[in-house]
């Protein structure tokens, strides 16, 4: 293996190299290693400007999907080769945070405002860097759409309606970092009990909930599924591709930052800060605007360059109205929002949707003839779908937060939890299926 | 760890003693185990014997899964799902090795490569196409739609699951019993033919049961891998089911949960146990026939309905099987394709692109497969000979551990990997786990079993009586293994390096863990890479082209070697 030996040599003497560079001036030279969870697209050429706007670095670029690369770096940190971490999710970077994996840093670059919408664009300790913006809302496919004669989404209610049964999909934000910020907009914009209500309504209403954040917009795209509820630049790279897909942005939503940070102990530092100034830098934001990245810089000065179609967060009046993110609101509960979603929705869907259903074929029976009783029926059936197995106060108690982390004081297992749960969303969906039959005899 | 005495070896007229060199040999293999399978994998299964948060042993974990709905529907999903995909399975491959082996059937390479085909399905690419093809808006389904108003449910929950694996593993089934149906002995079926036998009940008394092992090595193959498989279910969005259990609670992040390794703990189980039952089933008889002289059925002409029959079911069965390729074929091909029967545009682009970017990823792929499927069937030769010609204590154990490794989920080898190797540091500076040979192994390990159960059953036809001939005429052991053993364990061998190396090309899940650089990465890496995103859709699909042609092309060849070789040997017609 000629090659690798080659290969050790060149990595062995510029790492050498790149020291003496350190010592000496500072300059940054040879290989710097990034985690992302960024596609080939994205990285591709933003690594081909950099290398062209620092000269002496290349970028290696390790993809791995957010979880797994949280994961390879705590488990790799005993001898850490990996300069930086780059995702969207930010709670991926608390995470990070708190297991003090991130090296602070102060940017130099200038022109970037604190706060994109009502977000700080940047972590407030240092840890990591807003580099671009991305906003939650629905993305549809247009010839699905007009096969299946769906109407144009605009609010996520517009989701839970009849015609859109069996025609939308989600990722399981369990294991997407976005979509979990898009279910905590909604229980935040929404409040605990109407946001679980909407978000059960629109799932009663899935099709399918998928494992990978692009597993969304592939079923979307090829027309698998008709509606998607994904992140912006899913939907306008699709477009940029050529595939018939539109997007809106609901007004409970939220435009967040995708970042980027150092990883504590990096064997390039130097390297890794030029990455870092170079991706805030206005030649790096501009990179952005790229048809197959399609994210919202974080410079406002680079919109200029963009075409006139294309949303500018800064200006336009949707992101000004949209919500506050409380960020540690999110992170103390996150473990919790996302196991009561797997276990009231994930593994339940089938009970949910079999509800849901009846409840549709009630509104149809109703539309036509109107009747009090059926109307009381489905409304009970509805607030048992609704019902909530813990308040938004016992979500973010100790108690609760030791079940999923393992503390040392004796409380319930997490898998005990986990099966609470489970039965109760199975007994209330029963319960209502029962209440909705009964609502669909006395309706017709 | 010497010999056994004779009270149980007088059952069976088998070599007594081990000799110091299958001893050094037996433990060079435990080593090799130990080291790359059995420790990377306990310092992470070990979780699941512990308390959460704290390190106290404890089997609560254990009766929390037995309480838990969602995991006991979990476990006889994975149960039914495997079982019937076995039935599907066979359905495909028994008609295709039958009819190839059997009959003179022009082109009987070329079904054999077709038929071998669909195991080399590129994760991620595959499930895409399949979809745009038989999904619910997928090509056949608006087709029904438009023309008679319905739609087939091809890929929906369970019964999805089931189409998808049985099309995806039944090559397991065709490569082993094509493998044993050439080494049943001419000799057998003629002395039936004289005794009055004929036709189907020759075939049911006499050829399938020759053949036995090499159809349960399949079976059981495609049992295990379909119970531990969790791309298919995931992809489909089916999460009751064992082993995508397992996967989302291990890769989920932030909670210490010891609940996916306790499943992975049940899969282990699970699957020796059903090689342990496939062992059984073959336990007392004897498969093994001595006169090699005319070895390989006896190649009867079709007659003209009977040919007529016969291709007519064997174009039927691949055009079935192999649909998923020509879906991927057309989306390397295609511009967009969305919501239609066909791709709006062809373009050769994407090939344009693979070839400009990728060259790295094939090379890789190559080296990596060779040399994983090569220590693969040593290491499967000398386990089966350990096992089946030895009477050394606890050789078993070796082939259960090897077999363990079916069942273990490539995310948990992988963090196991970079737990046990990351902090052993090369001179340089550099992690063990880091360098590429780290992959390799993982991949050998987790396609040691195929190798194994492949050489097993090539093993288990030949007779020891023709090793204590080649001894008695004065051959040492190991001459006796290289010139006698070897040679007649040909096919099996090269069937095993085939399913080894063909899976390994395509492997994902610890490859993901481990691949460290770009210029490192094998070629479902870069297919991975590819399919994150609109625009690499059509890339990846020509990139996952590439993967099955290049594979293709090796099976093909080894394919021809076979032929060849029972040609040499005056076998054929």
């Amino acid at each position: 293996m000629n090659r690798r030996t080659a290969l050790a040599a060149t990595l062995g003497l510029s790492l050498s190299a790149s020291f003496t560079a350190i010592a000496l001036a500072q300059a940054p030279a040879g290989k710097v290693t990034v985690v992302t969870s960024f596609s080939k697209d994205v990285t591709d050429p933003i690594k081909k400007a950099f290398e062209k706007a620092v000269p002496g670095v290349t970028l290696e670029v390790q993809n791995r999907n957010t979880n797994a690369g949280v994961k390879y770096v705590e488990e790799t940190k005993a001898n850490n080769q990996v300069d930086l971490f780059w995702a969207s999710a930010p709670d991926a970077f608390e995470v990070l945070k708190g297991k003090k994996l991130l090296t602070a840093y102060k940017p130099k670059a200038t022109g970037i405002p604190e706060k994109i919408g009502s977000y700080p664009i940047n972590d407030p300790q240092g840890f990591y860097f807003g580099f671009a913006a991305s906003g939650y809302g629905i993305m549809w496919n247009d010839r699905y759409a007009k096969a299946n004669k769906l109407p144009e989404p605009k609010e996520w209610q517009d989701l839970a309606k009849p015609v859109f049964y069996d025609h939308v999909a989600i990722a399981a934000p369990s294991r997407s970092g976005t979509t979990h910020l898009t279910i905590e907009t909604i229980l935040q914009g929404e409040g605990w009990d109407k946001g679980w209500r909407t978000i059960k309504e629109m799932a009663g209403n899935f099709r399918a909930i998928s494992e990978r954040s692009f597993g969304v917009p592939e079923q979307v795209n090829s027309g698998q599924v008709g509606v998607g509820i994904v992140i912006d630049f899913f939907a306008f790279s699709a477009q940029a591709s050529g595939f018939p897909v539109k997007f809106v942005y609901p007004s409970v939503t939220t435009v967040v930052p995708a970042n980027v940070g150092i990883v504590a102990n990096p064997p390039n530092k130097a390297a890794a800060e030029a990455f870092i100034e170079f991706l805030l830098s206005p030649t790096g934001q501009e990179v952005l605007l790229e048809p197959g990245i399609r994210r919202l810089p974080v410079n406002p000065t680079v919109y200029a360059k963009a075409g006139a179609d294309y949303p500018n967060p800064f200006t336009d009046p949707r992101f000004q109205k949209m919500i506050g993110f409380d960020v540690d609101k999110s992170e103390g509960r996150s473990a919790v929002v996302d196991t009561l979603f797997d276990q009231l929705i994930s593994f339940q869907l089938d009970g949910l949707k079999g509800v849901n259903k009846v409840l549709h074929e009630v509104d149809a029976a109703l539309a036509k003839k109107p009747n009090d009783k059926a109307k009381a029926l489905a409304e009970e059936a509805r607030v048992l779908v609704a019902a909530m197995p813990v308040s938004e106060a016992q979500a973010a108690s100790a108690e609760l937060r030791g079940a999923f982390t393992g503390g040392k004081q004796k409380g319930a297992r997490q898998a005990e939890v986990e099966a609470q749960w489970a039965s109760f969303a199975r007994d209330h969906y029963a319960k209502a299926k029962a209440k909705a039959e009964e609502a669909l005899q006395a309706a017709k | 760890m010497t010999a056994i005495p004779t009270a149980t070896a007088s059952r069976r007229p088998r070599r007594i003693a081990g000799t110091p060199g299958q001893i050094a040999l037996a433990l060079a293999i435990a080593a090799f185990l130990l080291m790359f399978l059995v420790l990377p994998v306990a310092t992470v299964i070990y979780v699941a014997f512990t308390e959460k948060g704290t390190s106290t042993f404890t089997l609560v974990n254990f009766y929390d899964f037995v309480r838990t709905e969602l995991f006991m529907r979990s476990l006889w999903n994975s149960f039914y799902v495997s079982a019937m995909s076995v039935v599907w399975a066979s359905v495909f491959a028994l008609p295709l090795a039958y009819l190839t082996t059997r009959f003179v059937f022009r082109g009987a390479a070329i079904v054999q490569t077709l038929g071998f085909l669909p195991l080399i399905m590129p994760p991620f690419v595959g499930a895409v196409a399949m979809q745009l093809f038989f999904g619910r808006n997928g090509s056949v389904n608006l087709l029904l739609d438009d023309w008679f108003g319905f739609k087939i449910d091809f890929m929906e929950g369970l019964n999805g699951v089931i189409f998808v694996q049985s099309v995806h593993y039944f090559p397991f089934i065709l490569i082993n019993l094509s493998a044993a149906l050439r080494n049943v002995d001419r000799a057998m079926e003629e002395a039936a033919q004289n005794l009055g036998s004929s036709g189907f009940r020759l075939f049911r008394r006499i050829v399938f049961p020759l053949a036995m092992p090499g159809y349960l090595a399949g079976a059981s193959l495609v049992f295990v891998k379909v119970f531990d498989d969790l791309a298919t279910p995931l992809l489909l969005n089916v999460k009751d089911m064992l082993a995508p259990q397992a996967y989302l609670r291990v890769t989920s992040i932030g909670i210490a949960d010891p609940m996916g390794y306790v499943i992975s703990v049940v899969l282990i189980v699970a699957s020796v146990l059903a090689m342990w039952l496939s062992a059984r089933a073959l336990k007392g008889r004897d498969y093994a026939t001595t006169q090699r002289g005319g070895g390989g059925l006896a190649k009867r002409v079709m007659t003209p309905m009977e040919a007529v029959f016969g291709y007519g079911i064997v174009i039927l069965i691949l055009g079935l099987v192999l649909a998923p390729h020509l879906g991927l074929l057309l989306l390397s091909f295609a511009t967009i394709w969305s919501f239609s029967p066909l791709p709006d545009a062809y373009t050769v682009a994407h090939y344009g692109r693979v070839f400009g970017e990728s060259s790295v990823y094939i090379k890789n792929t190559l080296i990596y497969a060779t040399i994983a499927g090569g220590i693969d069937v040593v290491l499967g030769v000398a386990i089966a000979y350990l096992v089946l010609r030895t009477r050394l204590v606890g050789r078993e154990w070796l082939d259960w551990m090897a077999t363990a490794a079916l069942a273990i989920p490539g995310v948990v080898l992988g963090i196991g990997y970079l737990r046990t190797f990351y902090g052993i540091t090369l001179p340089d500076g550099t992690p063990l786990a880091a360098l590429w040979i780290t992959i390799v192994l993982a991949l050998a390990i987790r396609r040691l079993p195929y190798a194994l159960r492949a050489c097993y059953a090539a093993l288990q036809q030949i007779s020891v009586s023709l090793e204590e001939a080649a001894e008695n005429l004065g051959a040492t052991k190991a001459r006796t293994v290289r010139r006698i053993v070897v040679p007649l364990m040909a096919g099996g061998i090269l069937a095993g390096f085939v399913t080894s190396f063909s899976t390994a090309a395509v492997e994902l899940s610890a490859t993901l863990m481990l691949v460290q650089s770009n210029s490192d990465a094998p070629l479902a890496y870069g297919l991975y890479v590819f399919m994150q995103s609109a625009a690499g859709r059509g890339p990846g699909a020509a990139l996952g082209v590439v993967a099955v042609i290049l594979v293709a092309a090796c099976t093909f060849l080894s394919h021809l070697i076979i032929e060849r070789s029972q040609k040499a040997k005056g076998m054929g017609h």
